[in-house]
């Protein structure tokens, strides 16, 4: 019962928080009304003015200035409303968008689990390599992935595989790392038990060593699927081509302040959803000791 | 590299036999052509054309037989298709030869410089050359270099300046490009953020950040030579940072910058934007001036030699469209969209047809205010390699007539240019006046010596 009351009370706090945001919004940008009056302009004024994408009435222009709660939620609905149409390569939907951009994502991710978390449990089980290897990890964990940029252009040249190599190479130490530390962390009885028994090497890593580092490793993936999800954005952007970083810098171009600010609300709210995702994994993983 | 040997082509490059272009029976054949005479007539025709080539170079077998035994025929072959665009002359004497491609990818920076490449899709230039052209923007001009040198784009929209920048490996990997025409003339500004509006004289910029939108670029050089012109350093006086062209309105409006040297629309842009105004066209420093160019590496030219001349047919049908300003305004609408440009049609209008507001109130009347005459004129090459040269970019010497013959295709050009029954202008040179200083494209040294300002080296 006052678990449930709890509940209602944060949606209510979420919900006020949000109409205070979108009321200080729409109280900023409502029109501060030029009325300039059009009567006394020469025609050679009011064709300047059109030039200029302004209508001589002086009621408000046609351009790209921040837009109102009303405008943007006209440009959302009419985004979301044909989100798969395709007009040639520089011009698709958000769907399509966000369908290249969770591919990619996807690959590079798969790709980072498979070198991350084997080699993270190799390193878990050796505090030798543990020790050898940490000074590369610890340098090339800081990376940028804009830094990796240029350099995965050059040797890879192919800029779509460099943007998923990007995401790989950024994506792989959260879940390195973590898994290092769940399989090294994993209690000593468990092991000495498992040793007593004389179980396989192999037994032991899949029946003892996995089910007992899995809360740690699928904490790493979780950190990594965030990461991923903020490199391609950028990766994206600088790559161009498809997907929602090219689609964010296709509009920067235009300047329209209403689509940019739609593609980063759909980036927030997938980037939540990756996440939820995650969490739910990881809550299946969870034990009691 | 191209296809051979054949019959001919074999038997010019064989140092053990006499090189006959006619046989002994009086028809005009080989003479080892003389059974399998059934041959596809193209094929002969590519022969005839490398067996005449070798027979001008050598008219005496004697000394072609043991020129080729002395250096191989693989190394005589190599050397001469270096000097002759074997490739392209090949095409060019098939007409309309079978396409090797017909799916190509053609990279582009949504600017209206590219008018000529884009709009050929849209008006549909491409599809009647039987190709099926992909118009894919790009974010900027590092990414067209590296997707032009890994091949993901077939032909490219270049700054005129990149494709000798990128065969002379400056900047990145030697990667031999070519210049197939001219993309635009004209069509640049100088943008400079409204705080100066009472601050138009060059010599108060000292210490001003500018933007270009590549190192190799006409707008960096033009830039560069227009405050030199006025006793400023560009090296030391000012700041010239690359900024990519549609991140340029949004660098002045927050700051980052005083102004630009940019390519349209986004002078206009800023203007529409109120955030900046335009304080000199570039035709008013160098009229036709070239700055964008349609090209293809070296390797794409001699593989697909039918499908080049294919899209220099399309874009050069594209570019005499676009030359007449009473196709401007539906040219306007034409690549205004998303896909294309991604700009307002206003803005792109006032860039097309001339008439436009400058940020100070006026409208003004230019009507050559951007232009597309595609011909790839050599000491185009030659003065952007004086002024690689000046500022230190280009640190060796070279041979500054032979690089431009090698990489500004004009005789290409001009022969595309008839055969479609467009004006051909004489000559692969021309003087040119900028800022009312002549330009002599046969000394180019005496040139780059005449001026004060340069980098010390």
């Amino acid at each position: 019962m006052k678990k449930a009351s709890l509940r209602v009370q944060a949606w209510a706090i979420s919900l006020t928080l949000l109409i205070c945001l979108i009321a200080a919004w729409s109280g900023l940008t409502a029109n501060s009304g030029s009325a300039g009056a059009a009567a006394n302009l020469t025609p050679e004024q009011i064709e300047y003015m059109q030039m200029l994408g302004k209508s001589p009435e002086g009621a408000g222009s046609s351009k790209a200035g921040f837009p109102s709660p009303s405008e943007f939620g006209a440009a959302v609905f009419q985004h979301l409303s044909q989100p798969f149409y395709d007009n040639g390569p520089n011009d698709k939907g958000i769907g399509i968008q966000l369908g290249w951009s969770l591919l990619r994502v996807a690959a590079g991710f798969l790709l980072a689990c498979l070198v991350a978390i084997p080699l993270g449990f190799v390193i878990g089980m050796s505090p030798l390599l543990y020790k050898a290897l940490d000074p590369f990890i610890q340098v090339l964990k800081p990376i940028s992935p804009l830094a990796w940029m240029p350099l995965a252009l050059y040797t890879i040249k192919d800029s779509s595989v460099s943007g998923i190599f990007v995401i790989f190479i950024c994506s792989v130490w959260p879940m390195l790392v973590n898994t290092a530390f769940g399989v090294a962390g994993v209690k000593r009885d468990w092991i000495n038990v498992a040793n007593t028994l004389e179980v396989s090497p192999l037994r032991k890593a899949l029946q003892v060593i996995l089910p007992a580092a899995a809360p740690t490793i699928f904490t790493g993936m979780r950190i990594s699927m965030g990461i991923a999800w903020l490199v391609i954005v950028a990766a994206e952007m600088l790559v161009g081509g498809t997907g929602i970083g090219y689609f964010l810098w296709n509009e920067w171009n235009n300047l329209s302040l209403t689509n940019v600010l739609f593609a980063i609300l759909t980036i927030g709210v997938v980037g939540m959803l990756l996440d939820q995702t995650f969490a739910s994994l990881q809550k299946k993983v969870t034990y009691v000791e | 590299m191209f296809k051979l040997p054949r019959s001919l082509t074999a038997a010019a490059y064989d140092a053990d036999r006499p090189l006959q272009l006619r046989c002994s029976c009086g028809q005009d054949h080989a003479p080892q052509d003389h059974d399998t005479i059934a041959n596809s007539v193209e094929a002969l025709s590519n022969d005839r054309i490398e067996a005449t080539i070798v027979k001008a170079l050598f008219p005496q077998d004697a000394v072609r037989r043991n020129f080729l035994k002395a250096v191989g025929a693989n190394t005589v072959r190599a050397a001469i298709a270096s000097v002759l665009p074997l490739g392209a002359l090949q095409a060019m004497a098939q007409e309309k030869g079978p396409l090797e491609k017909t799916n190509v990818k053609i990279g582009f920076i949504p600017i209206t410089c590219a008018t000529p490449l884009i709009m050929a899709h849209p008006m549909g230039f491409y599809e009647a050359e039987g190709l099926k052209a992909e118009v894919i923007k790009t974010a900027n001009w590092a990414l067209i270099r590296d997707k032009m040198i890994h091949g993901e784009h077939d032909v490219s929209h270049f700054l005129s300046p990149q494709p000798i920048a990128m065969s002379l490996g400056l900047g990145s990997a030697q990667a031999p490009m070519r210049v197939a025409t001219i993309q635009n003339t004209n069509g640049q500004a100088i943008t400079l953020a409204n705080k100066h509006k009472d601050n138009r004289d060059p010599k108060n910029w000292k210490g001003m950040k500018f933007a270009v939108p590549f190192e190799h670029s006409m707008h960096n050089f033009l830039l560069r030579y227009y405050v030199a012109e006025h006793g400023l350093n560009p090296d030391t006086d000012i700041q010239i940072r690359v900024v990519p062209p549609p991140e340029m309105v949004a660098n002045l409006r927050a700051g980052n910058i005083d102004g630009y040297l940019g390519p349209d629309p986004f002078n206009q842009r800023a203007v529409f934007e109120e955030v900046g105004f335009i304080h000199l066209l570039t035709k008013e420093l160098w009229d036709g001036h070239p700055c964008c160019a349609f090209g293809a590496s070296e390797k794409f030219i001699q593989e697909a030699p039918n499908t080049f001349a294919a899209l220099y047919r399309a874009v050069l049908k594209s570019s005499t469209m676009a030359r007449d300003s009473a196709n401007r305004d539906a040219i306007a609408k034409a690549i205004a969209p998303a896909n294309y440009l991604n700009q307002p049609e206003i803005v792109i209008k006032q860039v097309l047809t001339g008439r436009f507001a400058d940020g100070l109130g006026n409208i003004q009347n230019v009507p050559a205010r951007a232009d597309f005459d595609p011909i790839p004129w050599q000491s185009m090459a030659v003065w952007i390699l004086t002024q690689m040269k000046r500022w230190g970019y280009l640190k060796e010497d070279v041979n500054y007539q032979q690089l431009a013959q090698q990489i500004f295709l004009i005789t290409d050009a001009k022969k595309h240019m008839q055969a479609l029954g467009m004006p051909v202008p004489d000559g692969v040179t021309r003087k040119f006046t900028i800022m009312g200083k002549e330009f002599d494209p046969s000394q180019p040294k005496a040139y780059l010596n005449s001026f004060a300002i340069r980098k010390a080296s």
